[in-house]
């Protein structure tokens, strides 16, 4: 049974991506102003930051969520059909079961009955590799949080799009799951463009080419930290122990200085 | 189902207990015993005036709910429509059924034509308007990942917007179970020669109130079947949507 080929099986190379806003508000509240993020092709970008700086709005201005967001791709091509977005929430239909859930996007474009078999044989071995072999037929509602997360990950795996951005993906999962599951995401989104955004340090430092810092209002990026070797990191490397010290002094000193302001 | 015989059973003697005190004779407030006994020797005649009766009011249900969810999904579907057609539904709300009856029974003869109506027109606002409220209430959360997922606009409508307004859906459905007698037998006490508002109104007539009585006896046990059948059906096809155990 073929599992999800590593990388990207198709010809539609992974595109960089550049998203620029010139004002974004909320309520009076002004996001973002003269914003722009650049996101190289082919690599992952983690997205740290404290909670409610922009990170999720950020995530779906580059889905083409929130209008006031120019996004261009590298290639020049639209990037319409060619992401895969998670939410922070998982967003599965109550009324699937967990493998149709986990093929939704096949079932609401209509995908022929072919493709949508070869679509439920790949999703029941990814699923099962996910730990969910045996609740395939379950429906959402009888699903704890951590498995309810496993499924959307594995839908928007599925959908095999060069761009995959992720909102916090792995929060309800315990520490051995979670690092598995990092592993299994980075071994099959290799090649692909990457947005992960997340509270923690070290899951960026393992997974991230880059890792951007977001903070103040209207947001600020800092310069990228670009990251050597190849994700997923060893958790136990003293390099990423050091530099995860430094990550969370940097996110430490922002709050300080927030507050100081 | 233990609670509702013993909340039969406790009215039941309530109104054995109010004969007794009152002393009232058969003709104004005939006892239990009675009635059942008229329930048992007219059972034929009761039956067949019964019949027409639920025939109508499934007939009405069926088209009401139908002509509901439909004028439902054109609101929902189009903001032009719903500028034009919903003050029409409001204006078609607002009329009392009671007083279009007679014009109905007018246009429509004496036969159950004029009665599905009625109870077409009784039943065709709650679901709608409920549908309605369910079909425009879509979480956004779904909406926004059909979108990137690049759904067909009537996969978006068929596999998202409609089972999520299925639990509105149901809501409205069981108020139209409750009302839709009531329809039709307006309709009878208005115009009509068959069904148990007319017998009601025959045996009124003739001061045969026990009669009238078992007549609304039996149609008090068919709206409450019904309620129930409805909401067991409703329950059974949106299991995913399991009720809160304590709701308060």
């Amino acid at each position: 049974m073929p599992l999800l080929e590593p990388g990207h099986p198709s010809d539609d190379q992974p595109p960089g991506i550049r998203l620029e806003v010139a004002h974004l508000a909320f309520a009076g509240v002004t996001l973002f102003r003269d914003f722009v993020l650049e996101l190289p092709g082919g690599r992952w970008t983690c997205l740290l930051g404290p909670s409610g700086v922009g990170k999720s709005t950020l995530l779906r201005l580059l889905a083409g969520l929130l209008p006031g967001a120019v996004r261009s791709a590298s290639d020049g091509l639209p990037l319409r059909g060619r992401i895969a977005w998670m939410a922070q929430s998982d967003l599965l239909f109550p009324w699937l079961s967990v493998l149709e859930n986990a093929i939704l996007g096949y079932r609401l474009r209509r995908a022929p009955r072919a493709l949508l078999e070869e679509k439920r044989a790949q999703a029941r071995v990814l699923l099962a590799e996910l730990g969910l072999g045996d609740r395939l037929d379950a429906a959402p509602a009888t699903l704890s949080g951590g498995m309810r997360q496993r499924v959307a990950l594995a839908r928007t795996l599925l959908e095999e799009r060069p761009v995959v951005l992720m909102d916090e993906p792995f929060s309800a999962l315990d520490a051995i799951t979670r690092h598995r599951l990092q592993d299994l995401a980075a071994e099959l989104l290799v090649g692909r463009t990457v947005v992960l955004v997340t509270h923690s340090p070290r899951e960026a430092l393992r997974l991230g080419h880059e890792v951007r810092i977001l903070n103040g209002r209207p947001v600020r990026l800092e310069s990228p930290l670009v990251l050597a070797g190849r994700p997923p990191r060893a958790a136990t490397d003293p390099g990423l122990i050091a530099l995860e010290a430094r990550l969370l002094a940097r996110l430490a000193g922002e709050r300080t200085q927030r507050e100081a302001a | 189902m233990a609670r509702a015989l013993v909340v039969a059973a406790g009215l039941v003697g309530l109104w054995q207990l109010l004969a007794w005190l009152t002393g009232a004779p058969p003709y104004i407030l005939p006892d239990p015993l009675r009635v059942m006994r008229t329930l048992w020797a007219r059972a034929d005649l009761i039956a067949a005036h019964a019949l027409i009766t639920v025939g109508e009011i499934l007939l009405g249900l069926a088209l009401g709910t139908l002509l509901g969810a439909l004028a439902a999904l054109v609101l929902a579907a189009s903001r032009r429509a719903r500028a034009w057609i919903l003050p029409l539904l409001v204006i078609s709300q607002a009329l009392p059924v009671f007083a279009l009856a007679p014009l109905l029974v007018l246009w429509l003869g004496y036969g159950m034509a004029s009665k599905v109506a009625m109870a077409v027109l009784i039943i065709f606002f709650p679901v709608a308007s409920a549908f309605f409220d369910g079909l425009r209430r879509t979480p956004p959360g779904w909406l926004e990942l059909a979108r990137v997922m690049d759904a067909r606009p009537l996969a978006l409508l068929v596999r998202v917007r409609l089972p999520a307004a299925l639990p509105a859906f149901a809501s409205g459905m069981r108020v139209a179970a409750a009302v839709a007698p009531i329809g039709a037998v307006v309709g009878e006490w208005v115009g009509s020669s068959a069904g148990l508002g007319y017998l009601m109104l025959h045996a009124n007539a003739r001061m045969q109130t026990d009669l009238m009585f078992a007549a609304l006896f039996v149609l008090c046990v068919l709206a409450l079947a019904l309620w129930f059948a409805v909401d067991r059906t409703l329950a059974r096809a949106i299991r995913w949507q399991p009720e809160t155990p304590h709701p308060l």
